[in-house]
Formats: C-alpha cells, sequence, structure tokens
C-alpha cells in the first residue's frame, strides 16, 4: 500500500479553525484523512508554517514550491506528486491509495440531522442547534 | 509599623518564585519592584521579571531592559528582565524560519512568517518563554529569587492557566493532527510545561501576592483571581492591601471621602482574602518612579518627606469632558473607544459619555471587551436611548464554535466531526471569536453611535495587531469572511468613524503607557482623538498633606499630557472614584 503525504500551505491547523476565517473544505479534508487512516492507510500531513524541514527535504515538493506557494496543498503518493493546488476528494484519496470507498448510509445520515450533526451532548444547546 | 511586618514576614520566607498579581493600576510593579529591592538589600540574588506587554519596568527602575537578565545599577545583588510577547514571538519566529532562508522560495518563507504573527503566536511565545523561566533552573541560575510583575489579571490568568490547560491538552490529543494553533513544534516542550505547572503549585517553591487597593472592583478581581488560581494548584497566597489612605486633615472633606470609601470596600472584604496573610502599605504622597522611592514604599515607617519633588509650577487649565461631547454628538454615528492602562477609569468615562450622549437624545450602544468590567452594575436604573452590551470570551467562544460546527461541519461525519471539535478546543479559538465579536461591534457604528470601553493596554495592542495580521489574512483565504472583519482596519483608521481617546490619570506609569499606546496606534495608521486625565485632585481644593502633594504632584504630567495632544479634558477627582460610576455628578 503506498504512503500518502500532503503538504499543507501556512496554516494554524489541519482544520483552519484558528484562522480568521473557517474553511469548510479544510474541515472536510481533515475528516477524510481521519477516514483513510482508518482504513490502515499511512497518511503524514505537513504544515509550511510548523514543519518547513518536510517541504526542504522533499524534492518534488521543493521543486513545485520554486513556481509559487499557490502549488499548495500537494498531495504525494510515495515520492510522485499526485495532486497539485486542491484537496481532492475522499473518493479520490481512496484511489491514490488503492482502497475500496463506498458510499455509507452515514454521510447521508447527517444531512437528516440537521446543521449541527448529531447532538454531542456534554454542550449545553445553543439557537442553532 | 505594625501593619508592614506582613511584608517583612514574607521576605523572611520568601520561596524561589514569587508572583504579583492584581487589578490594572493597583500598584503590582510597584510593590514587586519593592520587594525585590527588599529582598536584594537583604543579600539576596534577586531576578525581577516583567511579563507585561505594556511594562514600565524600564521607567519605574531608570534601567534600560532587555529579554535576557540585566543588573540594575543602583542595587547591588538584583537584576531584571523584560518578557515582550511580541519580541518573544519575533525571536521564536525567526528560530522557525531561520533555517530555512535560502533553501526555500521567499514566498514560502514570507507565508511562514505572515502564518506566525498572529495573536495566538504572541500569546503562546511568550507563555514559552515564561516557562523557561519557570520549569527549567538553568534559565535562573545563580538567583535565589524569581520575582514576577505579572500582567494585567486578565492576562495573567491566561498565562498562568495554560501550563495546566496546555498539559491537560497535549495528554489529551489523541489524534495527533490536532491544533497546537501555529507553534505545533512545542509539544515537544511538554516536559517543561509539566516542570512549570509543578513550580507553579509547588507551595515550597511558589507565592502567589495578590495586589490590591481598597476599592470594590479590585477586591472582586483579586478574590476571582485567588480562587481560580487556587482551584489550579496555587495553594501559597499572600494579599497586599496598597495605596490605603488615612486623613491626617479631618476638615479636607476630600480626604475624609477616600478615607470613608476605603474603610467601605475593605470592611466589604470577600471573606476567602479575608482568611489570606495580609500587608498594608499607607498612599504614598509622591509617585513610586526610581529606586528612591520604591525603597521608602517598604520602609519602616511612612516617609514623611516628598522623595520625588516635583517643580513647583502652576498646572495648565484643562477643560472639563463635556466640553468634548457637541462635536461627539455632531458625528451621530461611527465608535467612540476609551483606551489607557488598566485602572485609569476607562469604564468610567465611557460610561459617562455614553449616558451624556444618550441624555442628548442620541441612540448609543455602550460595550465592553474589559472581562473586569461591571458597567450594567455600575449604571445602576436604565437610560433612555442606552443599549449596554458586553463582548464575553466565553459566549463569544461558544457561539463561534456553534458557528463553526454548522458550516465547516455540516455534512461531516461522527469522526471528522469530533476532529473539527477537538480543534475548536484550542487556546487560539477564543482569540479569533472575540476579534469576530470586535469587529461586528465595530460595524453596528454605522447605525449608531458605539462606546466601547477596551480591554487594558496589552489585551488591545494585541487585538489591535490581530486586526493588523487578519487584515492581510482575510484578503488571501478562501475561507467566508464576515464583511464586518474585512472592514474592521479602514473602519480604525477612519478619523470619521473611530475617535480613540486615551484615558489616563496625572501620574508618571498612566501618562506614559498612553503615550506609548499612542505611538503604537500611530504606527498601525490610528490617530488618536482626544486625551483624558481622570480623577484629577488639581481642580479641587485640598488641604490635607497627603493629598496636597499629590495635587501638586500632578502639575507636570497634566503639562506633559496637554503637550502631547491639542484635545485634552479633565475630570476632577469624585468620591464615586475610578470604578464606581455615577452618572449624576458627570461633567455638565
Amino acid at each position: 500500500m503506498p504512503t500518502i503525504r500532503v503538504f499543507d500551505p501556512a496554516m494554524c491547523c489541519s482544520t483552519g479553525v484558528c484562522g480568521p476565517t473557517s474553511d469548510p473544505e479544510l474541515a472536510r479534508f481533515a475528516a477524510d484523512v481521519d477516514w483513510l487512516q482508518k482504513q490502515g492507510v499511512t497518511v503524514e500531513r505537513f504544515n509550511l508554517s510548523s514543519q518547513p524541514g518536510a517541504f526542504a527535504e522533499t524534492a518534488a515538493v521543493k521543486e513545485a514550491l520554486a513556481r509559487g506557494t499557490d502549488v499548495l496543498p500537494l498531495v504525494l503518493v510515495d515520492d510522485r506528486i499526485a495532486v497539485e493546488g486542491a484537496y481532492p476528494s475522499r473518493e479520490t484519496l481512496a484511489a491514490l491509495a488503492g482502497v475500496v470507498f463506498r458510499k455509507l448510509p452515514t454521510t447521508a445520515g447527517s444531512a437528516t440531522s440537521g446543521c449541527c450533526g448529531p447532538a454531542t451532548g456534554d454542550r449545553p444547546k445553543t439557537s442553532c442547534c | 509599623m505594625s501593619a508592614l511586618l506582613g511584608l517583612g514576614a514574607l521576605l523572611d520566607r520568601a520561596p524561589r518564585h514569587l508572583f504579583f498579581t492584581g487589578k490594572g493600576g493597583v500598584g503590582k510593579t510597584s510593590v514587586a519592584c519593592a520587594t525585590a529591592i527588599a529582598l536584594a538589600d537583604r543579600g539576596r540574588r534577586v531576578l525581577l521579571v516583567s511579563t507585561d506587554p505594556a511594562s514600565n519596568l524600564d521607567e519605574v527602575l531608570g534601567t534600560s531592559l532587555g529579554p535576557t537578565p540585566t543588573p540594575i545599577a543602583s542595587v547591588a545583588g538584583l537584576s531584571a528582565l523584560n518578557l515582550d510577547p511580541e519580541e518573544a514571538a519575533r525571536g521564536y519566529r525567526e528560530r522557525m524560519v531561520g533555517p530555512y532562508r535560502g533553501v526555500l522560495p521567499d514566498a514560502a518563507i514570507r507565508s511562514i512568517e505572515e502564518q506566525l504573527s498572529g495573536a495566538c503566536t504572541v500569546e503562546i511565545a511568550a507563555f514559552d518563554e515564561f516557562s523557561k523561566l519557570l520549569g527549567d533552573p538553568r534559565a535562573s541560575e545563580g538567583f535565589d529569587h524569581v520575582v514576577f510583575d505579572t500582567a494585567p489579571t486578565g492576562h495573567t490568568l491566561r498565562l498562568l492557566e495554560l501550563p495546566a490547560a496546555w498539559t491537560g491538552f497535549l495528554e489529551g490529543n489523541v489524534g495527533g493532527t490536532s491544533c497546537l494553533g501555529p507553534l505545533a513544534g512545542l509539544s515537544a516542550q511538554q516536559a517543561l510545561y509539566a516542570a512549570s505547572r509543578a513550580a507553579l503549585t509547588d507551595a515550597q517553591a511558589t507565592a502567589l501576592v495578590l495586589v490590591t487597593r481598597a476599592e470594590r472592583s479590585a477586591l472582586v478581581e483579586a478574590e476571582r483571581t485567588r480562587r481560580e488560581l487556587a482551584e489550579l494548584g496555587v495553594t501559597r497566597q499572600e494579599l497586599v492591601q496598597n495605596g490605603l489612605f488615612t486623613a491626617t486633615d479631618r476638615a479636607d472633606r476630600i480626604a475624609t471621602e477616600l478615607e470613608a470609601r476605603g474603610a467601605r470596600a475593605l470592611a466589604d472584604m470577600p471573606a476567602g482574602l479575608a482568611e489570606l496573610p495580609q500587608t498594608r502599605i499607607p498612599l504614598l504622597p509622591f509617585g513610586l518612579v526610581g529606586v528612591p522611592a520604591l525603597r521608602a514604599l517598604l520602609a519602616s515607617s511612612a516617609p514623611s518627606a516628598c522623595v520625588d519633588v516635583a517643580p513647583r509650577e502652576p498646572a495648565p487649565v484643562l477643560p472639563p469632558l463635556s466640553d468634548l461631547l457637541p462635536e461627539l454628538a455632531r458625528a451621530g454615528r461611527g465608535v467612540v473607544f476609551t483606551m489607557g492602562k488598566g485602572g485609569v477609569g476607562k469604564t468610567t468615562v465611557a460610561v459617562t459619555i455614553a449616558v451624556e450622549l444618550a441624555r442628548r437624545g442620541m441612540a448609543v450602544h455602550l460595550t465592553t471587551t474589559d472581562p473586569a468590567a461591571h458597567v450594567q452594575a455600575a449604571l445602576g436604573a436604565p437610560v433612555p436611548g442606552l443599549r449596554v452590551t458586553r463582548i464575553d470570551p466565553e459566549v463569544e467562544t461558544a457561539a463561534y464554535r456553534d458557528e463553526v460546527l454548522c458550516t465547516s461541519g455540516a455534512g461531516l461525519d461522527a469522526a471528522g466531526r469530533a476532529l473539527l471539535e477537538e480543534d475548536l478546543r484550542s487556546p487560539c479559538t477564543e482569540e479569533v471569536a472575540v476579534f469576530r465579536a470586535f469587529a461586528r461591534v465595530v460595524a453596528e457604528g454605522q447605525h449608531e453611535l458605539v462606546v466601547i470601553d477596551t480591554a487594558p493596554t496589552g489585551h488591545t495592542l494585541l487585538l489591535l495587531d490581530a486586526a493588523e495580521s487578519y487584515h492581510r489574512e482575510v484578503l488571501r483565504t478562501r475561507g467566508t469572511a464576515p464583511d464586518e472583519v474585512r472592514a474592521l482596519l479602514p473602519r480604525l483608521r477612519d478619523p470619521g468613524y473611530t475617535r480613540v481617546l486615551l484615558v489616563t490619570l496625572a501620574e508618571a506609569t498612566p501618562v506614559h503607557e498612553a503615550a506609548a499606546l499612542a505611538r503604537d496606534l500611530e504606527r498601525a495608521g490610528i490617530q488618536p482623538y482626544a486625551w483624558v486625565v481622570n480623577q484629577s485632585l488639581t481642580p479641587l481644593a485640598v488641604s490635607d498633606p497627603v493629598l496636597q502633594e499629590r495635587r501638586a504632584s500632578e502639575a507636570r504630567y497634566l503639562r506633559e499630557v496637554a503637550a502631547l495632544s491639542p484635545r485634552v479634558a479633565l475630570v476632577p477627582w469624585t468620591a464615586a472614584g475610578r470604578e464606581d460610576v455615577a452618572p449624576a455628578t458627570a461633567a455638565s
């Protein structure tokens, strides 16, 4: 099974919630990476602002960066760049890693439980939920 | 003087670490410096540390300080350093980025630097420095005592709470991918954080000294700090009552009112504070700047002569606060900020202005970002036309968390949501949430006049710095920034929209800190509108010798303020003081 490596642009955290604006794309991708790891795939994520060393040491990444930071995020399958400048979908990730992806009813389930998804219980309900 | 024996006893058995904390303006810096000097005078080797972003330790000690210990020439055995959070963040940024200059392309280096310039980097980098001093004995090698003159209380609490929060956070971080802010590399320092936390809660090693004045809000704040830190395991605590005043001239009505007000506040002292070992320090007739004045603070007898003799030139005549109102009323909309050092009475001035403008028939929105403020309570009865709100960090954080879960979290499966929720528990979230609330309130100035009573200086600076870096950030991220966030900095820079009132007392430190704040604002492209000198004795007739001396010492600072700004207003001292707002006595 190949190793997937994700090289993120400089950011605060993997879901992006610490930034001035919350990017739903980042939260979605963080969840997809988590899913892929649970399928037994080795997925590593590197953040330019906290792990610049990994960018400098990976030849393909360093080369791509010479064209500007817009090439980020980069997704590498082993040492080869597979996706550039975008976060791939769960389907694409699964294909790159060679694992089976099947749309499960749980994904649709979250739509029926409203905007806030399954209740977490330990937190007081607010106007939105 | 038996009252001073308390601190004498503290000096006798002083542990390695001493922390001084309290509401802004109570005299933490003075008392911490005086204690450090007294310990050094006893032959101990002492390191004095300021963690206040707006530290005035340089001025108080007459020595220019930096991030490493500098010996204080006039006090054998005493060294001091200043942990400037901005400086700490710069240092951290350089450690992260330095090795990759010339290795990675310039654009990549720039984007790292930008990411590491936000408020949470500043906060956490400062904490990291602080943690080194506390958790690594080598950092304070060669000293018998480390005396921390901590930042204003809200900030202090965050700083002191962090070792517990972070230790728990790192332990609980099962996924390993979660958000540690921009300092993910710091998880390697877990052992250091654990050691700092152990040092903080070790009664043999650490004492917390709560400094207060005989004022209700200062006592309430001290009690809150006592309880919160006791819950975090900081159990060895003492109380210093600073600036106690006893009228010697019973015919001086202002003197007897001042004394009575102090006595009332102390009579209502929260029970938890009353149980602590107490030290009482009298109000001195002079400002506490310079080593001789600081030695006098803890001297065995109350000083009889003025140490810091002010030149006896007449004070300039300054107009009352009411002179500022017509122009503010004419604007009708926009934002009025009160800013300044903690304890100068920003809340009083903000409330007075809001109430007076509402009485002129305007729609006024009064709001506060100061966790210690109690605007609503101070106001008493509702005033027609005046709406009062508060930016509560906890409420804002909860609302922001929900909003993110509703937008970014929509459509995620349970595992994805758990990951998102874990990131939302990071220390950065509150900063982001408060910032957004701040931007929202400023935006309301489009429709009504908004009066904002801001947090103490240090935090305000972080907030404005956040505005600057967020401004850059917002323009390039893909997420959906609310319009008010995009418009914030341009609004703050528009003199027709934003009017900043710098509030000060006629004393050295508040004036000089406000002047430093004015320079920072100007650098950020924000021109302060006016200065307000609060609680001045100058326009009043006093006969009590201590008050006469203090009144005389105001003149030089009034001249200084008048030279700094063409628009200055003066608020006379009132028995209601700096905290208990009495709109009825506001400038007529």
